[in-house]
């Protein structure tokens, strides 16, 4: 089994040197783009390699670039920005890229980058991978040193500076728009689109925002091609994908495997089963923001397409396992009071939403609830969901409850008709 | 009054950006670096560099999580409370630490050691429970472990 992305990760070592990295093949992928293919050549390759999004939207990364305005006389500078601030709760993914290998990172920011024709770029790391952010430093110290960032890069005509910028907190942060903000010395609230960022983006000038996994891809889809990436997956959506679980297994963790592994295989294989005396009763598939799948989607891959059709997303591909000795009452409460902390207030739907969920789930959580809250619940799946909010926070937030209403429910209606919760 | 050094550090961020305004969150955190928080006079000070009004500044300060606009202790312990680190029970790792400190969410110790604060997900999802204390991660934490583990931050 082919896993590019981590094969050079250790966790018990350094991370690779800028010298290491070079001879394992490191920024093989930046000669080839720069000196033997053209921009527009990277963006097609890219494009026709069907890599979607690994920050959760899914989007073809190629088609989201070929928005960029290229030639002579489009405003400058273009950026290209990392989105590193890894804060869905459940996922841990680009934590092991960023710790375990930096420079694979910079020389895809440095592809992202030419084949947009970004003069600057900045890797947007959240405050408390402290790690990676010490290894990222040094990695982009030795690449300026070794010439593949700074001026006239290879000897060509293309020039990169990279910066790291560390933020200080809020969820909203990851949202494209909201991070652009956030990187401009702004409250990290996001922007009306249109115009989007690849036309008017950071300080207005054209931007890419790519999640780290995505970029992490491009090296190797670049030194071997469209069709090996599509040949990594098993499935119709390409490459290979770091999936985590988390919660009550035996070996939680992150691996990096074919896209399209099913969940059973990930809870079962990977995470070694649930610990002895729990049953596995749901999951979310990508993170707090998404729908829980149950049992009978166990065989479902693991893939864009297929956690779509059986009514979840694919979201960060992390995992969270509720089990049967877990209320989900609870669970889902948990998460309301992190969407309902972490709105940043601009749309009255978000703001005063979510915090009413938080509380009614809370009293029914404690046995104080009333039949009519069921209802109230519900009407928040819809008013709170896509189309009524500025941004994608509010029903992302929706979709766990949404989901849990459907195959939980009689949780809930027990919690209110005995007035107490029954796991406690 | 903001030291030289600060002054320095300040105008070096201003130095990389291409408006003075957007270097607002690093002045901040340069001033939270050294002084533990931002005090109004501080953040006055700050802004007046930054040719933008207190209030502006403030409203950016407000709004993330880990720019203190009022004193913290000499450590922070920032305890993970989101889903993962819920399901495998930081629930007692928070009451044992609120009952041996004796403080509350957003309190600090009498004697400046420690304050306590809830945090969002850490990423580190398949080492729950996690807290964080300054720069130092803690993982599968247990209450048996958390006496030794404050022991490593006088």
């Amino acid at each position: 089994m082919e896993r590019p992305l981590t094969k050079h990760i250790h966790p018990d070592r350094e991370p690779l040197s800028l010298q290491e990295y070079e001879r394992v093949g490191g920024y093989q992928a930046v000669r080839k783009a720069l000196l033997e293919l053209t921009p527009e050549a990277v963006v097609t390759l890219v494009k026709d390699s069907n890599l979607r999004g690994r920050g959760g939207a899914g989007f073809n990364t190629g088609l989201k670039w070929s928005f960029v305005p290229m030639g002579p006389d489009v405003p400058r500078p273009k950026y290209l920005v990392a989105n590193a601030d890894e804060m869905e709760p459940g996922t841990f993914k680009d934590r092991m890229l960023l710790e375990g290998n930096p420079h694979q990172l910079i020389e895809g920011m440095i592809l992202a980058s030419y084949a947009i024709g970004a003069d600057i770029s900045y890797v947007f790391l959240r405050w408390a991978y402290k790690k990676a952010a010490h290894g990222i430093i040094k990695a982009i110290q030795e690449a300026y040193a070794a010439g593949y960032l700074g001026q006239n890069i290879l000897g060509t005509e293309f020039s990169l500076e990279m910066h790291l910028h560390t933020g200080v907190g809020r969820y909203m942060c990851g949202e494209e728009t909201a991070l652009l903000n956030a990187l401009e010395g702004k409250r990290a609230m996001p922007r009306a689109k249109p115009p989007f960022p690849q036309v008017s983006g950071l300080y207005g000038k054209p931007t890419i925002v790519n999640n780290v996994e995505t970029l992490c891809c491009l090296p190797h889809i670049v030194n071997h091609g469209a069709e090996w990436f599509k040949g990594l997956s098993r499935t119709q959506d390409a490459g290979t994908k770091i999936y985590g679980v988390s919660g009550k297994v035996k070996r939680p963790g992150a691996w990096e495997l074919p896209m399209g592994v099913t969940i059973r295989e990930l809870v079962e294989e990977y995470a070694g089963g649930m610990l002895d005396g729990y049953k596995f009763k749901g999951a979310l598939p990508g993170g707090a923001s998404t729908d829980f799948l149950v049992e009978q989607h166990l065989d479902t891959p693991m893939d864009y397409t297929s956690i779509a059709a059986a009514g979840s997303r694919m979201g960060t591909g992390t995992m969270i396992i509720l089990d049967d000795q877990t209320c989900p009452v609870g669970f889902v409460h948990n998460l309301q009071h992190f969407f309902a902390q972490e709105s940043c207030g601009f749309c009255t739907p978000c703001r005063e939403g979510l915090p009413w969920v938080e509380k009614v789930l809370l009293s029914i959580d404690r046995g104080e609830g009333r039949p009519e809250d069921m209802n109230i619940l519900d009407f928040h799946t819809k008013y709170l969901g896509p189309g009524n909010t500025f941004c994608a926070l509010a029903p992302g937030a929706m979709e766990p409850l949404q989901s849990a209403l459907k195959y939980f429910r009689e949780d809930f209606e027990r919690h209110i008709h005995d007035h107490q919760c029954p796991w406690k | 009054m903001l030291t030289t050094e600060e002054i320095a550090q300040i105008e070096h961020e201003i130095s990389l950006v291409p408006q003075k305004k957007a270097a607002c969150i690093e002045a901040l955190k340069v001033v939270q670096q050294h002084r533990g928080w931002v005090s109004d006079e501080d953040l006055k000070d700050t802004a007046s560099m930054l040719g933008m009004s207190p209030e502006e500044l403030d409203s950016v300060a407000t709004f993330y999580n880990l720019i203190f606009r009022q004193p913290v202790g000499r450590h922070v312990i920032l305890l993970c409370d989101s889903i993962s680190c819920w399901v495998m029970g930081y629930e007692q790792i928070r009451d044992h630490l609120m009952q041996k400190l004796q403080i509350k969410y957003g309190e600090t110790t009498p004697d400046g050691r420690f304050t306590l604060l809830p945090n969002v997900c850490l990423g580190t999802c398949d080492r729950a429970p996690a807290l964080m204390i300054d720069d130092h991660l803690y993982e599968n934490v247990t209450i048996e472990e958390l006496d030794g583990i404050l022991h490593h931050h006088r």
